[in-house]
Parts: structure tokens; C-alpha cells; sequence
């Protein structure tokens, strides 16, 4: 087990990952902010104040949940709660951060674009990850990214949130010797 | 790389039979799972690719037009292509038994049957008999397990919660698919049951399955949260052991007065289709105690759950 982010490293990030998009945000469209459930939603909801420090008002929050649209359904067994979108605006002409903790094969962003793309036609999609660990099968990248990180296939890297686990750390496992 | 792979399946069957097969934490599973579906129902772009190249067969032996309904569109909303097996114009009137056509049918590539049949036990019967999903959409007098849940799902909607609450079934329970799968289903979420109708319907025997059971209507009104009006299939009414209809309406028809005896939030519900003025009054049916056209919402999600995650079980079992 390697520690990648502690708490405050973990701060630091949120920090570094808000200025950027602050920085890239277009002045002329309302800025959407959506999170992949389950912890891209906590991350998504820590972007709002922090952005709103950078000057940033986003105009809408939203919640994605896109295990209908998952295409490994077989394979990362029947335990995934459907929990439901909660996109409660339209999204069509907005500038959407699409947020999630770790970005790993891109699959999971491949479902969440095609969900967020049949509530609506926004004028642009972003991507931002706490962690981008590489190993992509899809040709997807990030626009805004936290902490890269190298990882093998045996890797497991995971992002801990005060709101859901009781603390704030990015871990890396290894587990090759559990196969 | 989420749900870690130590987790035990919270969902594993890839047949949906009767509630009785159901663990508790089963039963909550597909009801938080269907509250996860009932937003695809108010998108615009009302459908989600969840069973995209699947083929879901609606086998109905028996006329219905609701549940077969609910299910094609349940299907439907998850992206799954629907064929409709219809037995008038089907080679079961020639002779062919109920597995030979489900074989048949299984033998084009469909990954889920959906059936309605006048025998009990049509669903368990054909389950062991083919190798895609199957779900029962009401078998005989045994069980319909959807609407079971949907009406348990209605009731948790509507009050926060099952266990504790109180819960009377009333009419025609001993010829009723839904009251037993109710029954069930409410007794393992610790609600406490009554059954309600006049003795020739409703025999004591019941009692061994844990339910009260009385003819006396009126008496168990102010305490009930919830009251279940099950429909008076007329087609019975001629049969012996029924009383007429005036006698029953009489005794066993929910009405304004009635209401009135109720806690003032008490929930009505009724399976449909309602036979207005006989087991419920129409002012009743369409008054704010009512939860019947919510159960009819809440059944095109509860479906959609159980299609999925029987699916998904599949997959991965054969995976």
C-alpha cells in the first residue's frame, strides 16, 4: 500500500485541479459542474465554493449515474446500486466540467458522456479527475487533472472522501499477490 | 475496479418466481434499485441503453392488458427489443405444450421470458426448462411478484417505511395472486397484515401464514395505514361461496363513509382494474388517499429493475 495524496496534499490538489478550470471557464455560457457517482458526485460538490473563491459562479450541479450505460456490466458483478441521475436542468448550450475521481480505461467516462448527451447538447464537455492513472482502452483524456500517476494493471488506486469513507487520502494497492 | 470483488452479490437469480423465494435485504434491493429507474421515466429521451441487444418475450396465457404493458414498455425504456407472443394466434392452440413453445422461442435468441399463465407454478415449471430469465408476471392463484413489489415500493413512497405499519387486504383474497405475493412481501418487511372479506374468501387457514384474518370490516378501520382493495373478479361473482354484489358492496366496498372512519392518511390502493362503485367507491379511487395511478408509475420502474438485474445476474453467472 503506497499513500499518493494525504489530507492535505488532497487540499492542495482540489486547489491546483479549481484553477485550472477557473481558468479555462468561458465567460459567455453558464458553467455546469457534474459528477459520476459515486465519489466524482462528493468531488463535484467540493468544486462548487472552491471555484467560487477562483470567481467562478457555476450555474448548475448535477449528479450522473451511469451504470445503465456501462458496457462491463458483466464484469464488475451485480452490486452497483442504480441510484439515478440527478440532472435537474438542461444541459444543451452549458459548459459542463464532467468530474471523477479516477481516470483509468476511460470506460466510465465513454458511459457518462453518452448519458449526459441524451439529456441535452452542451456547448462543450471537460473532463476533470482527482487522479489519472493511465492504462487507457478508449482514446479519452482529461482537461484538468490532479495527481498522474503510473500504475500497473494489478494496481488499485483508491480515492478516500471524508463525506463517504471518514477521510481524505489517495491510496495505491497492490494486488498482484491477491490473483 | 469499484465494488470490491470480496462483496457478496446483493442480487444473484436470474429468475424472478415468487416474493416467497426473497430474502428481506433481497426484497429492499430491487425497490432501491427501481428508485434508481424512476428517473429514466421523466427524461425526455426516455431510455437508457441498460439492455441494449437483448430480446425480451411477453408470453401472456391470460388476457391482461396493464402488466403486459408495463412490461413491454419496461423493456422498452431499457433498450431491449420486445416480441409479443399472443396464444390465440400461437401453435399452443394446436396442441403444442407450454415448453415446447418456450423452447422454440428460446431457440431464436431471447435472453428473457416474461410470463402470465393460469397455472400456478407455470413460471417455476418453465424456469427449469430453459436457460434465458424468467420472470412471473402472475401465475395461476400462486404469486405476481411484480406487483407485490410495486405495491410495496408504492408503500414505502408513501409512508417512509414498511416495518410497523398496518396493512389490510380486502375481497377475494383465497383466489388472489397479488393478495398472497403481498402477504409475503409485507410480512418479511415487518408490516402486520389483515385480510379482510367474508369467510367463504378469505378462509382462517391464513392464519398459519401469519396474517389476521376477519369479516368484520368496519372494526379494523381507524387502525389501518394502508388499506389493499383487490378487484371482485365478476366473473367469480356466480360461483358459490360469493356473496351478490349488493351484499358485498354493502359490507366489503370502501366508500366516503368508510374513508372517513380511516386515519386521515391512510393509503388506498387498488391493483386495477378498479370496478368503480363495487369494491371501491369512485370518489374514493380518485380522491388524495388514493395511490392507484402511482402504483401504475411505480411498476414501470419496479419492472425495469427486475429485468436488469435478473439480466445482469445472468451475464454474470455465465460470464
Amino acid at each position: 500500500m503506497t499513500l499518493l495524496l494525504d489530507q492535505n496534499e488532497m487540499r492542495e490538489t482540489l486547489e491546483k485541479l479549481t484553477r485550472a478550470i477557473a481558468g479555462a471557464a468561458p465567460t459567455d455560457a453558464p458553467v455546469a459542474v457534474v459528477g459520476i457517482r459515486r465519489r466524482g458526485e462528493t468531488l463535484a460538490r467540493r468544486l462548487l465554493p472552491l471555484l467560487e473563491k477562483c470567481g467562478v459562479k457555476a450555474a448548475h450541479y448535477g449528479v450522473l449515474d451511469i451504470t445503465l450505460y456501462r458496457d462491463d456490466l458483466t464484469t464488475i458483478g451485480p452490486n452497483a446500486v442504480v441510484r439515478g441521475t440527478e440532472i435537474d436542468f438542461d444541459p444543451t448550450d452549458t459548459w459542463v466540467v464532467l468530474v471523477d475521481d479516477v481516470l483509468y480505461t476511460g470506460r466510465s467516462v465513454r458511459a457518462a458522456l453518452d448519458a449526459l448527451i441524451d439529456l441535452g447538447r452542451p456547448r462543450a464537455i471537460r473532463l476533470a479527475v482527482l487522479v489519472d492513472r493511465g492504462r487507457r482502452e478508449l482514446p479519452i483524456q482529461p482537461d484538468f487533472v490532479g495527481l498522474r500517476t503510473d500504475t500497473e494493471a494489478h494496481h488499485e488506486v483508491k480515492v478516500r472522501l471524508v463525506e463517504v469513507d471518514g477521510v481524505d487520502e489517495v491510496v495505491l494497492y497492490d494486488r498482484s499477490g491477491e490473483r | 475496479m469499484t465494488a470490491a470483488a470480496s462483496d457478496k452479490p446483493a442480487w444473484t437469480r436470474k429468475h424472478l418466481l415468487a416474493l416467497a423465494d426473497l430474502s428481506r435485504e433481497e426484497i429492499l434491493y430491487v425497490l432501491d434499485t427501481a428508485a434508481g429507474f424512476q428517473e429514466v421515466s421523466t427524461r425526455s429521451v426516455k431510455k437508457v441503453p441498460a439492455l441494449r441487444g437483448r430480446v425480451v418475450v411477453n408470453m401472456f396465457f391470460e388476457d391482461s392488458t396493464r402488466t403486459r404493458m408495463s412490461f413491454e414498455l419496461a423493456a422498452e425504456r431499457l433498450s431491449a427489443d420486445v416480441i409479443d407472443f399472443a396464444e390465440k394466434m400461437s401453435s399452443t392452440q394446436k396442441g403444442e405444450t407450454l415448453i415446447d413453445t418456450a423452447r422454440n422461442i428460446e431457440a431464436m435468441g431471447v435472453d428473457i421470458m416474461v410470463l402470465r399463465h393460469p397455472a400456478a407454478g407455470a413460471a417455476y415449471h418453465l424456469s427449469q426448462a430453459v436457460n434465458c430469465c424468467v420472470i412471473n408476471a402472475g401465475d395461476g392463484q400462486h404469486a405476481h411478484p411484480t406487483q407485490g413489489l410495486l405495491d410495496l415500493f408504492t408503500i414505502r413512497e408513501r409512508k417512509g417505511r414498511i416495518e410497523g405499519l398496518k396493512v389490510a387486504i380486502v375481497g377475494d383474497i383465497v383466489h388472489s395472486r397479488v393478495a398472497r405475493s403481498d402477504l409475503r412481501g409485507l410480512q418479511k418487511l415487518g408490516a402486520h397484515v389483515t385480510l379482510v372479506g367474508p369467510p367463504t374468501l378469505v378462509p382462517r387457514t391464513f392464519e398459519s401464514m401469519g396474517a389476521r384474518v376477519t369479516s368484520d370490516f368496519d372494526s379494523i378501520l381507524p387502525e389501518m395505514d394502508v388499506i389493499n382493495m383487490l378487484r371482485i373478479q365478476k366473473e367469480r361473482m356466480t360461483a358459490s361461496g360469493f356473496p351478490s354484489v349488493r351484499e358485498y358492496v354493502r359490507l366489503f366496498g370502501m366508500n366516503r363513509q368508510r374513508l372517513k372512519r380511516c386515519k386521515p392518511d391512510v393509503l388506498i390502493m387498488h391493483p386495477g382494474p378498479v370496478n368503480r362503485g363495487i369494491e371501491l367507491a369512485a370518489d374514493v379511487a380518485d380522491g388524495p388517499n388514493s395511490s392507484i395511478l402511482r402504483q401504475v408509475t411505480n411498476g414501470l420502474a419496479v419492472r425495469m429493475a427486475v429485468l436488469f438485474l435478473c439480466q445482469q445476474a445472468a451475464a454474470t453467472s455465465s460470464a
